[in-house]
This record gives C-alpha cells, structure tokens and sequence, in this order.
C-alpha cells in the first residue's frame, strides 16, 4: 500500500504554546469554579477562626516576601520556592483536619510548615541553615518538617512522596487510629508514574487519603495543558475514586470542601482525588526569567489574591475593623523580624552534625 | 579555535550533530519553549522546530523508555535529564533495557541514545539533589559512561556519543555551564570515547580527577607546586571504559597516586581505579594509593557542612601530603 508522504512541519509532539491563556482564551484545567457562597458562620467558623485563618495566611505570605529578600541581599542559598498565591489551600487544609491528622508535600512546602506548627523562627533558621531550624538546618527550603504536629515534610523528588502519602495512610488504617491523610502535588507531579500506582493501590486497599493536586499552571516554564492531557481531575475516573475541583483561591472555600472530603474518608476509609486551582505569583525559584507567562495573566490572577480577599472578608463583614487589621499585619512584621534575627544570631551546625541523622544507631561505622 | 563556555560546547555539538543527522532528536523537561533549564539547547527549537526538539512533562521514566523505545526503531535521541539525580526514576530503562536489549535479543537491535545532563552536587541543594552518579552506572554491562571536565572535551566526547551505536551517559555539572576553554570548531572534531588525557604533566604524584573534581585536583597542584611538588593529573574523561593504561603509565613516572572522586567512599571511580592500579603497578608504587572522596553520608543543606562534606583542594593537598610522606 502506498503511503502518503508526511511533511516534516506537519509532524510535532508535545502541544505548542507558553501562557495557560492565549488571547484570552481559557484552556482547561485552569478554570476556577466558583469559590463557596457560604459565609463562615455557615461552617460553623467563629469570628476568631476567619481572623486566624486572615492571620496565618498573612504570615505565610511576609515570612516569604521577607525570606525573598534576605536570600537577595545573599544571606542564604539553595533553592527557594515561593507559595505567595497558594496560601488558602495550606491554610483552609490544615483547618479542616484535625490536628493529629497527617500532612506530607512537594518542596513548596513553607506555607505548610508555618501554618502546621513550624515556627517562623524555626522555618527561618532553617532557609539559613541553622542548626536551630525545624529540620536542623539538614534540609533547608525545601525539606521543612514538623512530625510531631503530623507535618510530615516537603520532599523535592518530583512526584516522589506520593507513595510516602500513601503509607502513611496505610499505617493509620492498619492501625486503625481514625487518622486521614492529606498529601499534597504540585501539577506537575500529575504525569508521573508513582501517582498512578499509588492511586490504584490506595483505592483498591481503601487508603484514608487525600491526594490533592495543588494545580498552580505550571510545572516550572511548562503550562499545564503542554504536560498534561485533559482535566486533571479526571486521572480519578480511571480508579473508581472520588473526585473533586475546588477553587484554591478562596479559604472558605478550601476550608468547606476539604472538611466535607476528610468527614467522608474518616467514614468510608476511602481515597479522594481533588484538583486545586490556584496561581504561584512568583517564579518557580528564583531564578526564572518567567518568560512563559504574561504579565496580564499574571495581574489577572493578583486581582484574586487569597490573602486579600480573606482580608476583605473580614472588613466587608465587620467582623473586626482596619484599625485591627493594621494591628496584626504589625504583629505579624514583628514576628518575621524576629524570626530573620533568631536565624542571623543562631549557629550554624557542629562539624559533626554532618554525620548525625543517618541511621538510628550512633556509633554506625562509617565508610572511609 | 573560539572560545566557549561549557553549555556552548554542548550545544554546539548537539547542533552539529543534528545538523547532519535527521534522525537525531532531543527530548527532555524544559529543552525546547524554555530555551532549556540551564539554556544548554537554547535557540535550538528554532532552529530544528517542534519535531525535533521536544518538552517532556516530569516522567523520567516515561520518557527515557520512549527514547530507548524509539532507538530500537531506528531514530538517535539525546534525552536530557534536568539532573541525574531525576535519572533515578528512569534507572529501571537505562539499567533493564538500553544496557540489555541488544544483548539478549541476540543483537537484533541497536540502542543508539545518549542520555545527558548534570550530574552531582551543585551547591546547598540538600540530599535528593546532590548525588554522583557514574559509578553507578559504570557499575553495569552494557552502558558507556563520560564525565568530563572542561569544553573541548565536552563537545568532541558528546559528539562521539552521539555517533555511537550504543547507550552512552554523558554527564555535566551545572557549576561548569558558565566555564569557558578553547574549544575546536571543525565539524569533524571528535574525541574518542574511553581515552583519558594527561592535563598537567609532573613527576612527583599522579593525581586522577575527572568532572568537576579536575578543577578541585588543579586547584591543589597550583598551591602544591608553590611548595616545589610537581603534580601531574591525569583526567580519564570516559569513567567506562575506563583507560587504565594511561592511568598506571603516569604512576610508572611518579610512583604516587592519589584519586578525587565527587562520589561515595564506596564502590565509587576511586575504589575501581585504586583496585586497579595496584593489580597493574604494584611494583611501581612507593605508597599506598589515597583517595578524596565524599564522606559516606547524604549531602546536607547548612553552607558549613555543605562545605566539609565536598571534597576540597586542601584534602587533596594533604593525600598528596600522604603519599609523598611529606606530613
Ligand atoms: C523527578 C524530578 N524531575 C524534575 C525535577 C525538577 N523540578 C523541580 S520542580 C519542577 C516543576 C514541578 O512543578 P509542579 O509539580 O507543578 O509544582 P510547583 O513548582 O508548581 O509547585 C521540576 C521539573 C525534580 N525535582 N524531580
Ligand atoms: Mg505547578
């Protein structure tokens, strides 16, 4: 049979295109659906619960903007991925679960760490190095952790922690401590392979799991469309599972849905699979020219600004006035201050700690 | 002659290459719309478009079985990993499948890929994204390994890869890209796998150093010479086949050897040259071979400990210290 002959330019794989909005037109699993028309009281939030919430987002959102800045000025090095966009997501999450439920994340992992009981000052420390830093300064930016609190960390293997996600829901079933686990991908964790596993195994297994993708856009410079194909959310289809979309730019609106799908896996012991819409507002390190995307998308996105708009919550439901929105924005400066001090004035580790932390005994016999 | 950084060198030879080679493509996370993570392919999209210079999403795995897949059919890819620390997830392709299908089909097919990018440390970026891997590679039947130090090699080592019939790793560093040498331009330029070069000639100890540990190993003979020691250093470029003989020719000279290796203690380049040397020059050494290597433990992220933990000019200088019976 003869063949027509392709031309070479017909011929072309991955999809072409920077920006996720190209001439103003929406591509898929970038729109946000609407955020909740609940007001808190609905939720059975009180007063001082949306202030906290407005709190710990605004330290979630200086700690970053400060940290930015001293890693300028070269006060510490490594990687450094901003959250400053996503903070409803870790901030409406951590309030919705119960405090002994668990926690694990990709290394944009500073929102997660502050608002699961890493302190500034430890987080600080910790982006310096310090052996005062939540993780002993062993990690840095992307290895925050607080396992007490059942933060289980930020871990920086692309799609890596999942099946670590995974496991640690197995444990709590096999233990059967009532304890749901939430664990936290960035999109472009999605086409990896050890979510698909872990999503067939955690509904076969009926895991207490939450897998939710923080879907920000991007992967780095690479849309989310070029990456993927179809909704992402779909991907649960395939495993009979539970899914849902939320708008991540709202935290009532996290807080609302993700409290109605950890009730539901706390029931059944059965795995959801949840797609997150929000924005990263800065570059994926800082390093990047973010030549992919526009600056009109961009603004467009910075008009939905999460920690703005729970801020307006507060003032447009008179639940407290400007005078006291200054008061803890002050508060708050202070602390980060505080923090980026505590983590100039600490110590960098002992010589020796080089060798602590791999294996559970202390007189291993090290390789020479 | 020109001058080029180490990216360029690259690029260069990728460029070359694909310029006279239709089959050759290259695939990879970030390589085509950003120009590449460390802008080794920049501009190279424009160039060769869309079919030929191609964004992967994060599937290392995925994609480096794809390239196998599609070497087996006839193609030439040059599949670029963002580090080798990434490479892990796609381990289980390069290990159980470019390095065996040949042989156990009897030879019926022909892996003709080359799998590249960063390899090791590249500063404080803590344990997952630090490690050396190409020993480990090495380690298995079946797969070349390059690790080299400076542009020209870069460009004429890639270009025999690329032209090889067999999986080849060709490893880089990110805290090389911006380094500049003089670099040949003649399109036919190449440099053969598995030859090591003497770099800087001496007599008084054979110092083996490849990758950005050759640039640690210069650093030493430049104060060691100050002190009247006369390094010389040899850079095996190809980790496998490893050129031994250019190796044990060198400590017939000198007599000493010291190997520094941004690898683990253990079962690294060190440990394999240092076997090696005292089976083919026993006689030949008036000391016990010394290595500098990393400690047997993961990189951490603290600037001081990170500091300690790489292998640095003054643990050369004092195995050299050690194997002259200087200190
Ligand atoms: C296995 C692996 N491949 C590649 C990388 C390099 N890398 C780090 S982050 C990243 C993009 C991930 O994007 P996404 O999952 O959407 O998370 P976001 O940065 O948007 O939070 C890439 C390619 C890596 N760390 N691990
Ligand atoms: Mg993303």
């Amino acid at each position: 049979m003869a063949k027509k002959e392709k031309n070479a330019e017909e011929v072309t794989f991955t999809p072409k295109g920077t920006g996720i909005r190209t001439n103003g037109e929406i591509v898929r699993s970038t729109e946000l659906p609407d955020p909740t028309e609940k007001k808190h009281s609905d939720l059975d939030l009180s007063d001082d619960d949306v202030v906290d919430m407005f709190e710990q987002m605004y330290l979630q959102r200086r700690f970053e903007e400060r940290a930015m800045q001293m890693y300028q000025k070269g006060k510490f090095g490594g990687f450094l991925h901003l959250y400053m966009g996503q903070e409803a997501i870790s901030t409406g999450t951590t309030y919705a679960l119960n405090d002994d439920d668990d926690i694990i994340t990709a290394y944009r992992d500073h929102g997660w760490g502050l608002v699961r009981g890493v302190s500034p000052k430890e987080g600080m420390a910790e982006l310096y190095g310090k052996e005062t830093g939540c993780s002993k300064g062993k990690g840095g930016s992307m290895h925050f952790a607080n396992v007490d609190e059942h933060f289980w960390g930020g871990y920086g293997i692309v799609g890596g922690h999942i099946p670590l996600g995974g496991g640690i829901a197995f444990a709590n079933k096999y233990k059967q401590n009532n304890r749901v686990t939430a664990c936290f991908l960035g999109d472009g964790a999605v086409p990896q392979g050890a979510l698909h596993e872990t999503l067939n195994m955690s509904q076969n297994w009926g895991l207490p799991c939450i897998y939710a993708v923080e879907n920000n856009g991007y992967a780095m410079g690479t849309a989310v469309h070029r990456h993927s194909v179809g909704e992402i959310v779909d991907r649960a289809d395939g495993f009979n599972m539970k899914k849902m979309v939320i708008n991540g730019m709202d935290v009532l609106t996290v807080y609302e849905k993700m409290k109605e799908i950890a009730d539901d896996v706390r029931e059944n012991s059965e795995p959801w699979f949840v797609e997150i819409r929000t924005y990263r507002y800065r570059g994926h390190s800082m390093s990047d020219p973010m030549k992919y995307r526009t600056k009109e998308e961009l603004e467009e996105y910075e008009k939905l600004d999460p920690v703005a708009r729970i801020k307006n919550y507060l003032l447009d439901e008179d639940i407290i006035d400007e005078d006291k929105v200054e008061e803890i924005e002050d508060s708050v400066e202070d602390t980060v201050m505080e923090a980026i001090d505590f983590a100039e004035e600490s110590d960098f580790p002992e010589k020796e700690a080089l060798y602590d932390h791999m294996f559970a005994e202390d007189d291993y016999p090290f390789h020479t | 002659m020109a001058e080029l950084q180490f990216r360029e060198a690259i690029r260069a030879a990728i460029d070359e290459e694909m310029s006279q080679d239709e089959d050759i493509f290259v695939m990879g996370e970030e390589v085509a719309e950003y120009d590449g993570a460390y802008k080794v392919t920049e501009g190279l999209l424009d160039k060769y478009g869309s079919k030929r210079m191609i964004d992967t999403p994060i599937s290392e795995l995925g994609f480096a079985g794809i390239g196998v897949g599609a070497a087996m059919n006839g193609l030439r890819p040059i599949v670029e990993f963002m580090t080798f620390n990434f490479a892990v997830l796609a381990a289980d392709q390069i290990i159980n499948h470019a390095s065996k299908a040949r042989y156990m089909t009897g030879g019926q097919v022909e892996i003709p890929i080359v799998f590249r990018g960063p390899n090791a440390s590249a500063g404080q970026l803590s344990a997952t994204h630090s490690v050396s891997y190409d020993a480990m590679y090495a380690h298995f039947p079946g797969l070349k390994v390059i690790y080299t130090s400076e542009p020209a090699d870069a460009k004429g080592l890639l270009k025999s890869a690329i032209r090889d019939d067999n999986p080849v790793l060709f490893m880089e560093s990110e805290q090389m890209y911006g380094l500049k040498g003089e670099v040949p331009e003649e399109d036919d330029f190449t440099i053969p796998i598995g030859k090591a070069k003497v770099k800087r000639e001496g007599s008084d100890v054979t110092v083996v150093a490849h990758g950005k540990m050759y640039h640690v190993a210069t650093q030493a003979a430049e104060k060691l010479a100050k002190e009247d020691v006369d390094v010389e250093i040899v850079d095996p470029r190809t980790v496998k086949p490893l050129d031994i003989e250019t190796i044990v020719k060198s400590i017939r000279k000198t007599n000493r050897c010291v190997v520094v290796d941004e690898a683990h203690p253990f079962g690294g380049l060190a440990a394999e040259v240092g076997y090696l040397i005292q089976r083919e020059a026993f006689d030949y050494l008036d000391a016990p071979v010394q290595r500098v290597t990393l400690p047997d433990t993961n990189a951490p992220f603290a600037k001081n400990l990170f500091d300690e933990w790489l292998p640095s000019p003054e643990q050369v200088i004092d195995a050299v210290n050690t194997v002259t019976y200087r200190k």
